[in-house]
């Protein structure tokens, strides 16, 4: 489900690229419009909150995915994402090895979970909406990404990409309420065109 | 609750079969959810029923502990020896104390664990963790010890039913009757002096 951050940040650059054209101290859109890959060094973080405070906090480290910035065209901007449920981590082994099963994520079912991008909406000056549809263990939601533009160097261009996720639309809502329903995703895509 | 001489009172009476009940769901559920083989959802919430169930047998098994240490004591069934008196009073006293130490062995088995699952008592009552440090080691000590602790009371419970039954098929007297809140006979009575 963590996939979905990685287009969402696709499309806000797109945004923050639109909304600085005006101003000098921003990218113009035509620097920056292209076809970029999500780099390895991005980061698929998610936390899921558990009664009483605290909760499990981990990384997906096998992903892969490439958004297009159109310059003349954000809203149609394009993001597609895609992750390796089994490359889950959370620094504990019983707690992968149970989000691997057959109760969480089913991998030898299910080996990948994507996203891809329907629209983007520029929400603020370097900030966008990505709406899409998400795809985990056989069952599509649309779900939405909030994007900030965060770093732009050259042909990098980094996105912070947040979004919640509820598990249950995914067959994924084993020990609620002790574990919370929502999966909060919080990523650094690293874009290189 | 309160115990006349020679009866139980309705109290100690449900307390005592509630308590059996939940014992022997307990040692089935603690056995069948840490099989190896089961489905690993279903496994996560049976733990949580397992948990549930297990703090409150753990807060009745409390109750009952004071009660019979503080509360009335019943007459012993009439005709039995010094020893076997000695051996019944000692056979109940570590029953009950088990009662409460198995669950407290359990609860410590969570409080340990480094994965920290909170215990969420029927989804209810968020119930804190025992102050133990939390280690793969610390967890591996208190489950064994949990376990062989469990089993030990299984034991125990059939060793006590057994008596129980004995006495009522055996020796015929009231002792499994007043349990059952039935025994009609005079106080101390076997109930074969009743039959003609
Ligand atoms: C009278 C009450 C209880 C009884 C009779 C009981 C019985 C059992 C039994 C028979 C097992 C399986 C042991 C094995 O074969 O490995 C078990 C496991 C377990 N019990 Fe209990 N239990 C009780 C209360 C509790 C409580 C109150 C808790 C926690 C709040 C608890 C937590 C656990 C846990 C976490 C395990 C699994 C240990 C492991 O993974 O090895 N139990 N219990």
């Amino acid at each position: 489900m963590k996939r979905i951050s990685v287009l969402s940040m696709g499309f806000a650059a797109v945004l923050a690229l639109t909304a600085h054209a005006q101003s000098p101290d921003v990218p113009k859109l035509a620097d920056v419009a292209g076809r970029y890959a999500i780099t390895q060094s991005s980061r698929i973080g998610f936390t899921v909150g558990q009664v009483g405070g605290g909760g499990i906090k981990g990384v997906f480290g096998n992903f892969a995915g490439t958004f297009d910035l159109r310059a003349d065209d954000l809203a149609h901007s394009a993001v597609s994402f895609e992750l390796r449920p089994e490359s889950v981590s959370t620094g504990q082994a019983r707690i992968d090895n149970f989000l691997r099963s057959g109760a969480v994520f089913d991998t030898t079912h299910f080996d990948r979970i994507s996203f891809r991008s329907a629209r983007v909406e520029q929400t603020g000056r370097d900030t966008a909406r990505i709406v899409g549809t998400l795809t985990a263990k056989g069952r599509s939601s649309s779900e939405t990404f909030d994007v900030t533009l965060a770093n732009r160097q050259g042909n990098r261009i980094t996105f912070n990409v947040t979004g919640r996720i509820f598990r249950s639309r995914y067959g994924m809502d084993v020990g609620t309420p002790i574990y919370s329903n929502v999966v909060q995703f919080d990523m650094l895509i690293n874009g290189q065109r | 609750m309160r115990d006349a001489a020679d009866r139980y009172g309705r109290g100690t009476i449900i307390l005592h079969w509630l308590i059996a009940v939940l014992i022997l769901g307990l040692l089935v559920l603690g056995f069948v959810m840490t099989r190896p083989w089961i489905d690993p959802a279903l496994q996560f919430s049976l733990y949580q029923w397992h948990k549930s169930f297990g703090m409150l047998t753990l807060l009745l098994a409390v109750v009952r502990l004071l009660h019979s240490l503080l509360g009335a004591r019943v007459r012993p069934p009439t005709g039995l020896g010094h020893l076997e008196r000695r051996m019944s009073k000692a056979m109940h006293l570590l029953l009950a104390t088990l009662a409460v130490i198995v669950p407290l062995a359990g609860w410590a088995v969570a409080s340990a664990s480094p994965l920290e699952i909170p215990t969420f008592a029927f989804n209810l009552i968020d119930v804190p963790h025992l102050p133990l440090q939390k280690s793969d080691a610390g967890e591996a000590f208190w489950s064994t010890t949990h376990a062989r602790l469990a089993y030990s009371i299984l034991a125990l419970v059939a060793l006590h039913s057994t008596a129980a039954l004995y006495h009522h098929y055996g020796r015929r007297d009231d002792v499994l009757l007043r349990m059952l809140g039935r025994a009609k006979t005079p106080a101390g009575k076997p109930s074969t002096e009743c039959v003609p």
